[in-house]
């Protein structure tokens, strides 16, 4: 609700409780908003002062200033080739991934059968740690980006599988039984009730994934790279250049934060159409 | 002809730990315009019932005839009201009204206007573009009428559709869904737990048995009153509903 401001002549000085109350909030936000870059900064001046007064070695441990020169030398050109890499790969696979796993959930959903056979084996490649199959991986569709690709599919399918169906199956049986009442097809309880009925667990899925697509390209560029963050990382630790280690950290820290703001745009514009509180 | 037939149904449960029979050997007609209550004792199998009417559940003998023929779910000739009003939540009042007519692909201009009449007339033209959670309890059930009707199915089943609506609006949403039910010269059959809204809503209440449910009673009630609450009124009503009650508890 929007306050009628009234002329500033005619301002009392007394505040109403209404505008006390908003006051307190502003406050309260501001003062958050405050400490959180408060806290930055403070970890960023601890570590620059501890690394200048050789309190930590900053060989082993970087220091924001080496980074920030790192950052400042480093050709441009190069590192954008080593973001485009990683970038590519990690939106290739959240996309395949996520659509995949929708598709599979879907079948799922309609064959019951289907879905009673394969549970033991989707519990199975739940449990099972992916990063395990790297090598087969790396046989079966060669070392390169492809490999980094089914990496990030492996690891963020099968939760994708799991949590959607989870969401199909657990839809209202009135309102299935009420679209069956009136004749519905499966099809049609499928497009008319159980996706829209999901939007909401479908958009958290996907800010899921977001951060478990990041986690299969780094293990995946880690295990085969020739170009990308995690190439970088591996090759900077390898080389022992820690600055160069923590600045792909920290250029790595805010592309997965941009990706994950993105997802969260989503989310609220889908909760506007749908009508979602909270 | 009577407009439902229910002829010498059986029904029979089948589960892992066993064989329940649901309903035996039942046996009623329901005529058109009529306003039917279902009434027994909880567990006797009265939404059971509901599904075979409905077409979802095929009895295991006998036979469920509206019009003469068999229902099938397809056939879009019954009109299910449940215990929520299962509105979704995603969609406008006016597109849940829509819901039935765009299963079953009728859609035209002719039924979405008188769909949107039926808004109009019984008061929620001004909340066609309102999504359910900014009605009332009352308006969403009185939506939830609507989007049955659209559709014209040739008989409604109500589900005790309104143990979900608090108290003080129950008697509100009764005498509503009653009139609409009434001028809009539809037919209905209400299972309720609750003896007092058979007495005040229904021409005839059909008394069933417990497990296996079959006819026990059918009662015609005979007090003449515009409406459920007026009924209520009637120094015969508690008379009905002591002579319903027995019946059910005995």
């Amino acid at each position: 609700m929007k306050i009628k401001r009234p002329f500033p002549c005619l301002i009392d000085r007394k505040r109403t409780p209404r505008q006390i109350f908003l006051a307190k909030r502003r406050n309260d936000k501001i003062t958050t908003v405050l400490l959180q870059i408060g806290l930055l900064l403070a970890f960023i001046g601890l570590w620059e002062l501890a690394a200048s007064l050789d309190w930590i070695d900053s060989f082993i441990t970087s220091c924001p200033s080496r980074i920030f020169k790192t950052l400042s030398t480093i050709d441009a050109a190069d590192l954008f080739k080593h973001i485009a890499y990683t970038l590519v790969e990690c939106i290739i696979g959240f996309i395949a991934a996520s659509t995949l796993g929708i598709v599979i959930a879907v079948l799922l959903w309609r064959f019951a059968k289907l879905r009673r056979v394969l549970e033991p084996y989707i519990v199975v490649l739940n449990a099972l740690p992916k990063i395990a199959l790297g090598p087969i991986i790396i046989i079966w569709v060669g070392a390169g980006a492809q490999a980094i690709v089914v990496m990030t599919v492996l690891i963020c399918i099968i939760v994708t599988v799991i949590s959607v169906l989870n969401g199909f199956m657990s839809v209202d049986e009135g309102k299935i039984l009420l679209l069956r009442s009136m004749g519905a097809s499966k099809l049609q309880i499928l497009t008319k009730l159980i996706i829209p009925a999901n939007v909401p667990a479908l958009v958290n899925m996907l800010k899921i994934n977001v951060g478990l697509a990041w986690v299969g390209t780094i293990m995946g560029e880690y295990l085969v790279s020739t170009a990308g963050l995690g190439y970088l990382i591996i090759y900077g630790s390898q080389v022992f250049k820690m600055d160069l280690v923590m600045a792909s950290t920290v250029v790595l820290c805010i592309l997965a934060t941009i990706m994950y703001l993105a997802v969260a745009g989503v989310e609220r514009l889908t909760k506007k159409r749908y009508h979602i509180d909270a | 002809m009577a407009l439902l037939d229910i002829d010498h149904v059986d029904l029979i449960y089948q589960t892992e730990k066993s064989e329940t029979e649901a309903v035996r050997d039942l046996t009623f007609t329901v005529d058109e315009g009529e306003f039917i209550a279902l009434v027994g004792p909880s567990g006797c199998g009265k939404t059971t019932l509901l599904s075979m009417i409905a077409g979802l559940l095929p009895p295991t003998n006998g036979a469920v005839k509206i019009d003469g023929e068999p229902v099938v779910a397809s056939s879009g000739s019954v009109g299910y009201m449940l215990q929520r009003d299962n509105l979704f939540e995603w969609r406008t009042i006016e597109s849940n009204v829509m819901l039935g007519l765009s299963v079953q692909k009728k859609l035209t201009d002719e039924s979405k206007n008188y769909a949107l009449g039926m808004l109009d007339k019984y008061g929620l033209g001004e909340f066609r573009n309102s999504y359910p959670t900014e009605l009332s309890g009352g308006m969403r059930q009185r939506a939830a009428l609507i989007r049955t009707l659209a559709f014209k199915p040739r008989m409604l089943l109500l589900d005790e559709p309104f143990s979900a609506v608090d108290f003080q609006t129950r008697m509100t949403v009764c005498d509503d869904v009653h009139s609409i039910i009434k001028s809009e010269h539809k037919t209905a059959l209400l299972v309720t737990h609750d003896i007092s809204e058979a007495v005040s809503m229904a021409d005839r209440i059909v008394v069933l048995t417990k497990r296996p449910a079959t006819v026990k009673t059918i009662f015609d009630i005979d007090i003449t009153a515009p409406s459920p609450l007026r009924r209520r009124e009637n120094p015969r009503f508690s008379e009905w509903f002591d002579r319903v009650w027995k019946e059910v508890s005995l």
